[in-house]
C-alpha cells in the first residue's frame, strides 16, 4: 500500500512573470516503510516536493494522494489537522519552540490531539529515551546543541504516530558525529517501528544509508534506485 | 498549555517586555493625574462657587427660573419643609425671597438685589456671617440690612446709616421702607459687591408684601455624590408638575458649558498621549510578529490550528496591557493620593483673584478610582485593539513562506 503517491505534480513561480518551474511532472509512489533519499543540485526542487507532499504547499497542477486521501481537496483548517495527525515534519533548523522544555516541544502536538496526561508522560519517555536525551527531558532548546535539537525533533514528529515523517535536509547544521548518530536513530526507528522516512539531503554520507534513492533534476525525477 | 505559552513568551525578551509596561503604565499614571486634577479643579471650583450663593440645589416654583419675578413666588407648608429637612441627603434648607429693587440714599439710586434670608441657615450653607466686615450680622425679624461693601461706597453710606429701598412688591403692590444698616459685607466677586442686600426673611416678606411667600430654597447637601439621589428624595415628597428641583447645573450653565470647554481642551492632550503609547505598542508587536514569523510557520507546519496560534499572541499582548495598566492604577493611586491630602496651592495674581472671591487658592486632586479604572481601560482597550495584527498576520501566514526566512 501507497502512503504517498503523486500524479504529474507541477509547481510552478511567478506564473505571470517569467514563470519557475519548481516541479514539473513528478509521479512518485512511496510505500509503508521506506527510507528514502531526495536527492539533487541546489534548486531542483526537493524542499519544494516534499512541501507539497507535506500539505505544507498546493500543487499548480497534478494530484498528491497521502494514505489514499486526495488531501488537494482539504480546506486549510482540514489540511492542519491532517498535518498533526498524519505527517511528522523535521526541518532544517529551528524546529523547536525555544520557550518550551524538550519534554514540552516533544508533548506540544500531542496536547494539540488532546491526549491523556499518562499518555503523554509516557510517550515522551519513550520517545526521549529512543533519541538518546532522556537526561534533557527539562532543557530548553538553546541549552541544547544543534545535533540534540535535531533529535528532539525527530521525537517530536514521532510524537503523534504519524504515518510518515518528513525530513528537509535534517543535517544540514549537524557536524559528522551528529549526523551519524542521527541517522542511526532515524534508522533504527525505520527499522523496528517500520516508520516511513522521507529526507531530502546533500550529504553524500546521508545518501549512503538510504535504501531508495530519488534523484531530482529541474523539478523532473532522473534516477528512482532502490537498494533492497 | 496556551496560557503558559503566552506567559513565557512575554518574558522571552524581558527588556521590550519591560519597556511596554513602563510605557502602558506610564499613560494611565499621566492620564489618571491629569484627569484627576482637572477633576478635583472643577470639583472644587463647583462647590466653591454653588456654595458662595447657589447651593447644588434649589427649589422654585415652577417657571420661577425662567422667568424670576417676585410674583412667582410660593409658599411652602411647614411639614414639606420638615420633610424635606428631614432626608438624609439634605443637610439643610436655606429659604430666601428675592427680587431686584432700587436703593438710594439722599441724591444716589441704584439697582440692587434684595435677599430675604434666614440669617442662620444662610450662614450654614453661605457662611455670610463671615462675610461681615464691620458691624454686625442679622437676627430674625429685626428691621436692618446688610449691605455690601461695594454699594454701601457708591451710596456714600456706612453702618448706622438708613438706607431707603424702593421696589415692586408681590402681585403690583408698592414695596418701599427705611432700614437701619447694622452691617457692611464683603464679596471677593465685584459684580456681588456692587449689587447685594440682606434682610431678615421675615422683613423681607413685609416689605414685598408677600407674607409667607418665598422665592427659591436653597438645598445645604454635603457630599456631591447625595445631590442626585437627594433631589430625587425630594420629588418625592413635592408636586413636581407645581415645583421645579434644579440641580446646580442647570442654575449655572455657563459654568457646566466652561468646564466641558476645558474637558476638550484636554482631549486634544489625552489623544496626542495615546497615539504615542500606541505607536509604542505597535512597534513591540509589529517587531515581536516579524521576528517569530518563522516560529508561526513550525507552528501551522506541524499542526496547529491559526485560531489557537492567534489567540497565544493575543493572549501575550493582552496580558501586557493588564500588567501595565494594572501596574498604572498601582502607581497612580498613591501619587494622587497625595495630591488629594497636599493639595496644590496657586501662588501669584490668580491666587489672589480666587483669594478676593474669597476662595481658597488651592488646587486638590479628585481622588475618585473610577478616574484610575477608566484611563486603564483606555489604555487596556487600544492594546486589544492593537492586537489585531497579529492576529491578521496569523490569518494569511503562509508557513512555507514564513519558513523560507
Ligand atoms: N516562493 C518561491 N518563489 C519563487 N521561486 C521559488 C520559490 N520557492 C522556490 N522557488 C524556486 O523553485 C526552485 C526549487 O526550489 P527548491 O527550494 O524546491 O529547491 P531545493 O532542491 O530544495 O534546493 P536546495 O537544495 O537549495 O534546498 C528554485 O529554482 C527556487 O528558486
Ligand atoms: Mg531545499
Amino acid at each position: 500500500m501507497d502512503v504517498i503517491k503523486t500524479q504529474g505534480v507541477t509547481k510552478v513561480y511567478n506564473p505571470d512573470k517569467i514563470p519557475v518551474y519548481a516541479l514539473n511532472g513528478v509521479d512518485i509512489n512511496i510505500e509503508q516503510g521506506e527510507f528514502t533519499a531526495i536527492v539533487g543540485p541546489s534548486g531542483s526542487g526537493k524542499t519544494t516536493l516534499l512541501n507539497i507532499i507535506g500539505g505544507l504547499d498546493r500543487p499548480s497542477d497534478g494530484e498528491v494522494f497521502v494514505g489514499g486521501q486526495d488531501i488537494s481537496q482539504l480546506s486549510d483548517n482540514q489540511l492542519i489537522d491532517f498535518r498533526k495527525e498524519y505527517i511528522g515534519f523535521v526541518f532544517q533548523a529551528y524546529n523547536l519552540i525555544p520557550v518550551l522544555t524538550a519534554k514540552e516541544n516533544v508533548e506540544f502536538v500531542m496536547l494539540l490531539q488532546k491526549r491523556s496526561k499518562e499518555e503523554r508522560d509516557q510517550r515522551v519517555k519513550e520517545l526521549m529515551d529512543s533519541v538518546g536525551l532522556s537526561d534533557k527531558l527539562d532543557s530548553r532548546p538553546a541549552q541544547l546543541s544543534g545535533g540534540q535539537q535535531q533529535r528532539v525533533a525527530v521525537a517530536r514528529a514521532l510524537a503523534p504516530k504519524p504515518t510518515f515523517i518528513l525530513a528537509d535536509e535534517p543535517t544540514a547544521n549537524l557536524d559528522s558525529k551528529s549526523t551519524e548518530n542521527l541517522l542511526d536513530i532515524m534508522a533504527r526507528l525505520n527499522k523496528e517501528e517500520n516508520m516511513t522516512f522521507v529526507f531530502s539531503t546533500h550529504d553524500q554520507r546521508v545518501i549512503d544509508r538510504a535504501r531508495r534513492v530519488v534523484t531530482l533534476v529541474d523539478g523532473k525525477i532522473s534516477h528512482d534506485e532502490r537498494r533492497d | 498549555m496556551l496560557t503558559k505559552l503566552a506567559w513565557r513568551n512575554i518574558w522571552r525578551n524581558k527588556r521590550r517586555t519591560w519597556i511596554t509596561i513602563a510605557s502602558i503604565l506610564f499613560a494611565v499614571l499621566f492620564g489618571s493625574f491629569m484627569e484627576s486634577l482637572q477633576e478635583g479643579a472643577w470639583g472644587n471650583m463647583i462647590s466653591n462657587v454653588v456654595n458662595y450663593y447657589m447651593g447644588y440645589g434649589q427649589i422654585h416654583q415652577k417657571g420661577y427660573w425662567e422667568e424670576q419675578v417676585i410674583d412667582k413666588a410660593f409658599a411652602l407648608p411647614a411639614d414639606k419643609i420638615d420633610a424635606i429637612e428631614s432626608i438624609d441627603e439634605i443637610g439643610g434648607v436655606v429659604p430666601r425671597l428675592e427680587s431686584f429693587g432700587l436703593v438710594s440714599a439722599t441724591n444716589i439710586t441704584r439697582g440692587a438685589l434684595v435677599v430675604g434670608v434666614d440669617p442662620e441657615a444662610e450662614q450654614s450653607m453661605t457662611q455670610l456671617a463671615d462675610r461681615v466686615s464691620e458691624g454686625s450680622y442679622l437676627v430674625d425679624d429685626e428691621q436692618a440690612v446688610l449691605v455690601a461693601e461695594g454699594l454701601a461706597d457708591i451710596l456714600k453710606l456706612g453702618v448706622q446709616d438708613t438706607l431707603v429701598i424702593i421696589s415692586q412688591g408681590y402681585h403690583g403692590v408698592n414695596a418701599a421702607g427705611k432700614y437701619l444698616i447694622k452691617g457692611l459685607v464683603n464679596f471677593g466677586s465685584p459684580e456681588l459687591n456692587k449689587q447685594m442686600v440682606y434682610l431678615p426673611l421675615k422683613t423681607a416678606q413685609d416689605f414685598y408684601g408677600a407674607d409667607g411667600l418665598l422665592t427659591s430654597i436653597a438645598l445645604k447637601i454635603d457630599d456631591q455624590d447625595d445631590i442626585d439621589s437627594g433631589l430625587a428624595a425630594i420629588g418625592e415628597v413635592l408636586d413636581t408638575t407645581a415645583y421645579e428641583i434644579m440641580k446646580w447645573d442647570a442654575l449655572l450653565p455657563d459654568l457646566v458649558q466652561a468646564r466641558s470647554l476645558d474637558s476638550a481642551g484636554n482631549y486634544i492632550v489625552y489623544f496626542i498621549l495615546y497615539s504615542i503609547i500606541a505607536f509604542g505598542i505597535f512597534g513591540t508587536i509589529l517587531m515581536m510578529t516579524k521576528e517569530r514569523e518563522y516560529e508561526f510557520g513550525v507552528l501551522i507546519g506541524i499542526g496547529m490550528r491559526r485560531v489557537a496560534l492567534s489567540s497565544v499572541v493575543w493572549m501575550e499582548i493582552i496580558l501586557l496591557g493588564m500588567l501595565g495598566a494594572l501596574l498604572g492604577i498601582v502607581a497612580s493611586t498613591p501619587l494622587v493620593w497625595y495630591f488629594n491630602q497636599n493639595p496644590l496651592r496657586f501662588s501669584g495674581n490668580y491666587a489672589n483673584t480666587l483669594e478676593k472671591f474669597g476662595f481658597e487658592p488651592i488646587f486638590p486632586a479628585a481622588f475618585d478610582l473610577s478616574i484610575f479604572v477608566v484611563q486603564a481601560a483606555i489604555v487596556f482597550v487600544i492594546t486589544a485593539i492593537l492586537a489585531i495584527y497579529p492576529w491578521l498576520k496569523i490569518r494569511r501566514l503562509e508557513p512555507v513562506k514564513a519558513m523560507r526566512d
